[in-house]
């Protein structure tokens, strides 16, 4: 008897002090298993995702829509899944896309987008008439405060060296002010709240956001006010990927769903985080509850 | 077995590692290129999730190169996308003749002396005894940034923050009185005002107020819960992400 509970203490002893590295090998099986069997489910879009897609769908062809890539390799698992499909959205639509980043690691990722998505898939889109990249500037804040009254100022060439003047679909555009949605895909500073500040506010231009997770709570208060819509997160992208899939299955049906893939991945892994929680509290309480019957038996 | 022979199996398995995966991706994609990208990015990855184990010589590695990487992608990006378009070519057209032919054939803007002269100035921080002078340009930056941020912070933070809080209590859609709407801006109303109330300390905290400022404590504890479940689900995802490459780029199991 008093062998048993002296083997029984052992293991309540050796689960309350577990070695880390154990859950992280839950965690990874939790991720890995979903994405390898490829499984995805539905998503009901959220208002203030519905709120962005159909500020996006709702704009009329030839409309203009600035995508502001404010986010590096760092954060693109979480950001580039939203970016791909809002601008196939766009693209779909016939908008006239304005690509350009107030983060320098924005540039190379706008430049691995438009060979990804929009060139292969949109082959009618015609670089200077459909869609421009304008590269990034140095400057944050200070660069959004310049573009909103006087975009040539800060934007003598695009991303590839040519002078804007020579740009047609540059011609009609003085200012943010021309822009009829801009979309910042980042969450950091400069992001989203910057250019709600010192564009979307001052301008009265309309401002969607697609953010990280850790970001998206700090932005919600903005919205409906001063902000359209915002994806937030991994859960956003899935709930736009498959409102997008809903609403267009013909042209969508083909298409990788990042999002809506990655977020089977979160549900495992949260279920596993929460058993984790539940099993650290119950081994917890039984740890300390034996703790005080050997101080009483003592 | 000796720590060193054991250190230099693993060393020998990773290299071999290497070299197989680049010679079946550049097969698998016809290019080389691709072989040795894909290759470097898959084990840079491991290298830095090898650390989840234990510190390690190639998860140094890997975290020096991010940083040196990192620092000479921003300067290249500084250099060729602001400073030459925005400065060289403004003050002296002729010289970006070869890399940007576009603007070589416009007019000077003596107006770039001011920020060359005080990009310059800011330099100086690196000389021992000159370095006072660097706090001109940095007066400026702090003040113009300072200046900036007060009036747009104020109004669109501030002001308009507080606006988004006055909503009406009761939500009135076409349908008739939302039920979840007029909850949703009820709770608002009460977190806001109670949240208020727990940071205002020259009144004791009993009573009525020391039970608002108690609702203020919950409303706190829930956006706190509900950061660090957007913060789980932003490391999932990016976990997410680095297995999506290991698996299907690298591996190519999944499509």
């Amino acid at each position: 008897m008093a062998n048993d509970e002296k083997n029984n203490r052992g293991l309540l002893d050796r689960l309350q002090f577990i070695d880390r590295r154990y859950i992280f090998i839950f965690i990874a099986l939790a991720v890995i298993i979903p994405l390898l069997l490829g499984l995805r489910f539905e998503e009901k879009p959220s208002p203030i995702v519905l709120a962005l897609y159909d500020k996006v769908d709702n704009m009329p062809p030839g409309s203009r829509l600035l995508m502001s890539f404010d986010y590096g390799p760092t954060t693109a698992p979480e950001i580039q899944p939203m970016v791909d499909v809002i601008l196939r959205h766009a693209c779909l639509r016939g908008l006239k896309v304005y690509l350009m980043a107030v983060w320098a690691t924005g540039q190379s990722l706008t430049v691995q987008t438009v060979e990804d998505v929009l060139i292969p898939e949109f082959p009618d889109y015609e670089y200077g008439i459909d869609y421009i990249n304008l590269g990034y500037k140095a400057g944050n804040q200070g660069l959004i405060r310049v573009i909103v009254d006087d975009m040539k100022r800060m934007y003598s060439t695009d991303a590839n060296g040519t002078d804007i003047e020579q740009v047609p679909m540059m011609k009609q555009v003085e200012s943010l002010k021309d822009m009829d949605l801009i979309v910042s895909f980042g969450g950091g500073f400069p992001g989203i709240k910057e250019w709600i500040l010192f564009a979307g506010d001052p301008g009265a231009i309309p401002i969607g956001g697609a953010c990280t997770a850790v970001s998206a709570p700090q932005l919600y208060p903005y919205y409906p006010n001063q902000m359209v819509g915002l994806l937030g997160g991994i859960k956003g992208a899935a709930e736009y990927e498959s409102h997008v899939l809903d609403r267009y299955p013909d042209s969508f049906k083909t298409k990788p769903t990042p999002g809506m893939n990655m977020m089977v991945a979160q549900m495992v892994a949260h279920i596993v985080i929460m058993l984790f929680i539940v099993f650290g509290n119950v081994m917890y309480f039984m740890y300390r509850g034996k703790e005080r019957k050997l101080a009483m038996e003592k | 077995m000796n720590p060193k022979t054991i250190k230099l199996i693993i060393f020998i398995v990773i290299l071999t590692s290497i070299v197989l995966s680049v010679y079946f991706v550049s097969m698998d994609r016809d290019s080389i290129r691709e072989g040795i990208f894909v290759t470097s990015a898959a084990f840079l990855t491991l290298f830095i999730m090898s650390f989840l184990y234990k510190d390690n010589p190639y998860y140094k590695f890997a975290e020096h190169l991010f940083v040196g990487v990192s620092a000479a992608y921003w300067m290249t990006m500084g250099f060729w996308g602001t400073m030459m378009p925005n400065l060289v070519a403004k003050l002296w057209p002729g010289a970006v003749r070869g890399v940007l032919p576009a603007l070589a054939e416009k007019d000077a803007s003596y107006w770039f002396v001011i920020p060359l002269f005080l990009g310059l100035v800011l330099l100086m921080r690196l000389s021992p005894k000159g370095g006072w002078i660097s706090r001109w340009a940095l007066a400026f930056i702090v003040g113009t940034t300072a200046g900036l941020n007060l009036i747009r912070y104020l109004r669109s933070d501030f002001i308009a923050q507080v606006n988004n809080t006055i909503i009406p209590l009761v939500d009135k859609t076409e349908a008739g009185i939302s039920f979840w709407g007029s909850f949703s801006n009820i709770f608002v109303f009460i977190g806001v005002l109670c949240g208020l109330i727990y940071f205002f300390f020259s009144k004791e905290h009993k009573g009525f107020f020391g039970g608002a400022a108690r609702i203020g404590i919950l409303v706190l504890m829930l956006t706190f819960g509900a950061g660090f479940g957007y913060t789980v689900m932003a490391r999932i995802s990016l976990l997410a992400g680095r297995m999506t490459y290991l698996f299907g780029d690298w591996l190519g199991l999944i499509n």
